[in-house]
C-alpha cells in the first residue's frame, strides 16, 4: 500500500513539474488573447519559417494543427469544438464541405495577391469563381518507375503497360479507390468520373486481372519503398513522386497519354473561424510570390502561383514531370463529387479488388 | 536461485534482440544526414539540434508524457477498484456481463471509439483539448488494467481475507494490508500497459483533441503524407535513452538501498 | 459485508461503463441502422452477410488465432525464464519499454528491415541465398503483429508464473513425472488465470487490427478492423462501419461466454480443494 501511494504521489509531482515546463515553453498559452489564427493542415506541408514570418508581419499568433486525411478533417470541423480559421483540404473534400455548409465565402477584395495565380487553375468545376477556396498546391496522378529495375523496357506512355506480364508482383498501388479505379477507367479511355455501374464493373474486372502484378496496395509508405528499391513501379501522386525522385535519381515520373487526374489542395475558411480577417491575411500572405516560392521549395510540390515560378529553380519549373505543359493538362481531369452512393460503390468495388489479391 | 541454463539464456537474448531491433534501426537513422529513413548518407547530429530548436515539438512531447502518466494513474485506480469489486460479485451472470462490457473498448477499433467520444464530448459541451484527451485515455485504458489485475484477485483465496477478518482486521485494513499488497504486481502491470496504450494511441486522440493541443502520435501520423521527418526519430531516440537511464538507474539505486538495509 | 465493500469500489467503474461503454454502444447500434442518407434501414446487416464480409470475418478470426497462439508459445517460456532471473523486475521492464516508442515509427523501421535493401536481405545475399520478398506477405504480417502483442502476453503470464511454487515442480519431478507431464499437469493448470488474461489481451484486439494490414501486409490481409476504418474514414459510410463493429462486439461477447463457462467449472474445483 505504502509503495502504491508513494508511486502515485511521485507521478503527480512529475506531471505538475512537466505541466509547469510546458506552460513556460508554450507560447500559445501566454498569448491566449484574441489575435489567434488556427491553421489546420497536413503534417510537414508548410515551411514553418513562413509561419514565423507571418506572425512577425501581422502580429497574429498562429496555432498549427495537423490532420492525416481529408475525411477525418471534415469530421473534426463538422463537430466543432475548435475554431479552425484555415484548412487545406483536397478539391473533392471542398465540394463535400460546401454541400454540408461548412465553409465561409472568401472575400477576393481582401486578397490582392490572387492575381499571381495561374488563370488555368482558377474557376474550376469544384468551386466556380473560387468563391470558397484558393489554390495552394496542385499535381497529377501518374506512374513512378525505376528504369534500372525493369527487366523489360517500358516507358509507361500507356496505362496498359502496368498489365505487362514482366511486372509480376512488382507494382505498388495507392490505397485509394478513386485513383485506382480511375486508372483502370482511363486505361479503357473512359472517364475517371464514370458513374455507369456496368462500366465500373468492367473496370473492376480489368483490375482483378492486374492482381498478379500487384505487390501491395499501400499508403504513404510508397515513398520509402520506391526510394529503397523495393519495387520498380508505383501508381502515385506527383507530389510524392517528387519526394521520391529527390531521394533516388534512378526514378522518374510520367503521366500516360490516355489521361489522368489533376488534383488540388486549396485553402479554405471553415465556418468555425473566429478570425476571418486574419484568415484572409493568411491566404494573401501565402500567395505572395516570394512566400509561395519558399513554400514550394520546402514542400517540393507544384505551386499554382505563376509569379512564384519565376523565383524558383528553372530546372524544376521547366521539368514536365513537375509542371506538365498545357497540352498534357488538357487530358487531365479533376474529380467530380459523385455523391455518397457512387463513392460507396467505388469503395465496395475497390474492396472486392483488394480481396482478390493473393 | 538456481542457474539458468544456456539454452534459456540464448532464447531470451533472441527475444530481446527482436524486440529492440526496430528501435535501434530508428535511432541509427536519426544520425542520417539525409532526410528520410532510407540510404544512410553520413553521420550528423543536426536532427538532435532541431529537436531543441523546435519548441513546438518539445511541448508536444511533454504533453504526450503528461497525458500518458496521468491517464495511466487514474485508469489504474479506477480499474483496480473495478477489479476488486468484480471479484466480490456473487451473481455470476452479472459478473460475466460486466466483464464483457469491460472488454468492448478493447475490441472496438480506434476510429469508432474516437468518433463516438467526440460526439459524446461535443454533446455535453466539453472543450476539446487537454481534458478531453485525458478523459478518453483514461477511458480506453481502464479495461486493460482490469484484465491485468483480475487474475491476481482470482488467485488470492478468500480464506486469506476471512482469516484477516477473523483476526479482527477492519474492512479498510483488509483492503490496504491484505488485498492491495497481494495484487500489487497486477496493479503495476496494469499501469504499464495503460501507459503503453496511451503513448501509442493515434486515432482516438486525433478525434477528441483540439484548440492547439496535440500529442506525438497525432503529429507523426499527419506527417506521413509528406514524409516523417527524422527530427521525430531523434526525439524518439532521446526519449528511449532517457527512459532506459531512468529505469536502470532507479532499479540499481533502490536495489543498493535495500541491500544496505539488510 | 464483502458485497457492500465491492459495490462502493465499483462506483467510479460503473460511471465509466455508463459513460464510455454503454453510451458509445448505443451510438454504434443507432448508426448501424442508418443508411447513407440517414434513413432507418436493415440493409447494412444484409450487406454483412455477403461473401466479401463473411470471408473477411473468417480471415480475421484465423489471423487473430494464429497471432495469439504464436504469442503464447513465445511468451510462456520467456515469462518463465524471466521469473527465474536475478533482476526479474528490471528484465520485465525491458520487455515493456520497446512498446513505448511510436508504433508507426516502428512499422516504418520494419519496412526498412524487411525491404529488399534491408539488413535481412543483405544477410541472405552474403550467405549466398537469393533475395526474398518478405514484406507484404502474411508471414511478415503475423511477425509484426506478434511483435506488438508480446508484452501484453508476457506480463500477465509472468505474474502467475512468478507465484508458482518452485517446490511443487520439484516435487512433481521427484515423484517421477516427466518434464512434459509436469508442465502439462502442474504448471499450466496453476498458471491458467495468467494465460487467460494474456489471451484476452491479445486475441480480442487482434481481431480489429488495422494499419499494419496495409503497411506490412500491403492489403493482402484484410481484417474487420481495416474494413471499419475504411467505412468510417474513406467511404464515410458510418452505418456500415457501425454494423461491422456491432458484429465484432457480438463475437467478443461469445468469446467471453465460452471462457466464462470454463471459469465456473474451475471455480467449483478450486472450492473443493479449499
Amino acid at each position: 500500500m505504502k509503495n502504491l501511494v508513494k508511486a502515485s504521489i511521485a507521478i503527480l509531482v512529475v506531471c505538475v513539474a512537466l505541466i509547469f515546463i510546458t506552460k513556460s515553453l508554450d507560447t500559445n498559452a501566454s498569448k491566449s488573447g484574441k489575435n489567434i489564427l488556427t491553421v489546420y493542415n497536413w503534417g510537414e506541408y508548410i515551411d514553418p519559417a513562413l509561419l514565423k514570418k507571418f506572425e512577425k508581419e501581422t502580429g497574429i499568433h498562429v496555432v498549427y494543427e495537423t490532420f492525416d486525411s481529408n475525411e477525418a478533417m471534415i469530421t473534426k470541423v463538422e463537430q466543432g469544438g475548435t475554431n479552425y480559421d484555415i484548412a487545406i483540404p483536397s478539391e473533392y473534400t471542398i465540394e463535400q464541405m460546401k454541400e454540408k455548409d461548412l465553409l465561409l465565402p472568401v472575400d477576393h477584395s481582401k486578397i490582392p495577391n490572387l492575381k499571381n495565380i495561374e488563370p488555368d487553375f482558377l474557376n474550376l468545376d469544384f468551386d466556380k469563381n473560387n468563391s470558397y477556396s484558393i489554390p495552394y498546391f496542385w499535381g497529377t496522378v501518374g506512374i513512378v518507375y525505376n528504369e534500372k529495375m525493369l527487366t523489360k523496357k517500358l516507358d509507361f506512355t500507356s496505362w496498359d503497360q502496368l498489365w505487362d506480364p514482366s511486372l509480376k508482383g512488382k507494382v505498388l498501388l495507392v490505397d485509394s479507390a478513386r485513383e485506382v479505379l480511375g486508372m483502370s477507367l482511363n486505361s479503357m479511355n473512359m472517364s475517371l468520373n464514370e458513374t455507369d455501374s456496368t462500366k465500373l464493373q468492367k473496370a473492376t474486372d480489368k483490375l482483378i486481372d492486374l492482381s498478379p502484378n500487384v505487390q501491395a496496395v499501400i499508403g504513404d509508405e510508397v515513398t520509402q519503398l520506391m526510394v529503397n528499391g523495393d519495387a520498380p513501379v508505383a501508381l502515385t501522386w506527383s507530389g510524392q513522386a517528387a519526394d521520391m525522385m529527390y531521394d533516388n535519381e534512378d526514378l522518374t515520373y510520367t503521366v500516360p497519354d490516355e489521361g489522368s487526374n489533376l488534383w488540388f489542395d486549396n485553402m479554405v475558411i471553415p465556418k468555425t473561424s473566429k478570425n476571418v480577417d486574419g484568415a484572409h491575411k493568411f491566404i494573401n500572405f501565402m500567395l505572395d510570390p516570394e512566400n509561395a516560392a519558399q513554400n514550394a521549395d520546402y514542400v517540393g510540390y507544384s505551386t499554382p502561383n505563376k509569379a512564384a515560378l519565376k523565383l524558383l529553380d528553372p530546372e524544376v519549373t521547366s521539368d514536365e514531370r513537375y509542371y506538365p505543359s498545357a497540352e498534357v493538362r488538357k487530358n487531365l481531369h479533376v474529380y467530380k463529387n459523385l455523391g455518397k452512393e457512387k463513392i460507396g460503390e467505388y469503395n465496395e468495388l475497390f474492396l472486392k479488388f483488394k480481396m482478390s489479391l493473393k | 536461485m538456481e542457474k539458468i541454463n544456456k539454452r534459456s539464456k540464448l532464447y531470451l537474448t533472441l527475444v530481446f534482440i527482436v524486440l529492440y531491433a526496430p528501435i535501434f534501426f530508428l535511432i541509427f537513422y536519426s544520425f542520417n544526414s539525409g532526410d528520410s529513413m532510407t540510404n544512410f548518407q553520413s553521420f550528423t547530429l543536426s536532427h538532435y539540434k532541431d529537436v531543441f530548436s523546435d519548441n513546438r515539438l518539445v511541448v508536444i512531447l511533454l504533453n504526450t508524457i503528461v497525458v500518458a502518466l496521468l491517464s495511466a494513474l487514474f485508469a489504474t485506480i479506477i480499474g483496480t477498484m473495478g477489479a476488486i469489486g468484480i471479484q466480490t460479485m456473487r451473481n455470476r451472470k452479472l459478473r460475466n456481463t460486466v466483464l464483457s462490457l469491460n472488454n468492448i473498448l478493447i475490441v472496438s477499433p480506434d476510429v469508432i471509439i474516437g468518433a463516438s467520444f467526440l460526439i459524446l464530448f461535443t454533446m455535453i459541451g466539453l472543450k476539446l483539448g487537454f481534458m478531453s484527451v485525458l478523459l478518453s485515455h483514461i477511458a480506453f485504458s481502464i479495461p486493460i488494467v482490469v484484465i491485468m489485475v483480475l487474475p491476481k484477485m482470482q488467485e488470492m483465496s478468500n480464506s486469506l481475507i476471512d482469516a484477516a477478518l477473523d483476526l479482527g482486521a477492519s474492512k479498510k485494513e483488509v483492503l490496504t494490508r491484505v488485498i492491495l499488497p497481494y495484487i500489487q504486481p497486477g496493479i503495476f502491470a496494469g499501469f504499464f500497459m495503460a501507459l503503453t496504450y496511451s503513448l501509442d494511441d493515434f486515432a482516438v486522440t486525433f478525434f477528441v483533441t483540439g484548440n492547439g493541443f496535440s500529442t506525438l502520435s497525432v503529429e507523426i501520423y499527419s506527417m506521413a503524407r509528406a514524409g516523417v521527418s527524422l527530427t521525430v526519430n531523434a526525439i524518439s531516440g532521446l526519449v528511449f535513452a532517457v527512459t532506459m537511464l531512468l529505469v536502470i538507474g532507479y532499479y540499481f539505486v533502490t536495489n543498493r538501498k535495500m541491500k544496505g538495509v539488510r | 459485508m464483502q458485497s457492500k465493500r465491492g459495490s462502493l469500489t465499483l462506483v467510479p467503474y460503473y460511471i465509466w461503463i455508463a459513460l464510455f461503454v454503454i453510451a458509445p454502444i448505443i451510438l454504434v447500434g443507432y448508426y448501424s441502422l442508418l443508411d447513407l442518407d440517414g434513413h432507418f434501414t436493415l440493409e447494412n446487416y444484409q450487406n454483412f452477410f455477403t461473401p466479401v464480409y463473411l470471408k473477411m470475418t473468417l480471415s480475421s478470426f484465423w489471423y487473430a488465432f494464429i497471432i495469439t497462439v504464436i504469442c503464447l508459445l513465445i511468451s510462456y517460456p520467456a515469462a518463465f525464464i524471466i521469473s527465474r532471473l536475478k533482476n526479474k523486475q528490471l528484465w520485465l521492464m525491458l520487455i515493456i519499454i520497446p512498446s513505448w516508442i511510436n508504433l508507426l515509427l516502428k512499422t516504418y523501421a520494419f519496412i526498412g528491415i524487411f525491404g529488399q535493401s534491408g539488413p535481412i536481405n543483405a544477410f541472405l545475399s552474403t550467405i549466398g541465398f537469393e533475395k526474398q520478398q518478405i514484406l507484404f506477405t502474411s508471414v511478415s504480417f503475423i511477425f509484426v503483429s506478434v511483435y506488438i502483442f508480446i508484452p501484453f502476453m508476457i506480463l500477465p503470464i509472468f505474474n502467475s508464473v512468478d507465484k508458482l511454487n518452485r517446490g511443487l515442480l520439484d516435487a512433481s519431478r521427484d515423484l517421477g513425472a516427466s518434464r512434459l507431464y509436469t508442465i502439462r499437469r502442474v504448471m499450466i493448470p496453476l498458471t491458467m488465470d495468467g494465460i487467460k488474461a494474456g489471451i484476452q489481451a491479445v486475441f480480442i484486439p487482434a481481431l480489429s487490427l488495422f494499419m499494419i494490414t496495409r503497411l506490412i501486409a500491403g492489403n493482402h490481409v484484410i481484417t474487420l478492423g481495416t474494413a471499419i476504418e475504411q467505412q468510417f474514414l474513406v467511404t464515410q459510410n458510418w452505418g456500415m462501419g457501425s454494423t461491422i463493429a456491432v458484429f465484432l462486439i457480438i463475437f467478443m461477447f461469445i468469446i467471453m461466454v465460452i471462457t466464462g463457462e470454463q471459469k465456473k467449472k474451475k471455480g467449483a474445483a478450486r472450492n473443493g480443494k479449499n
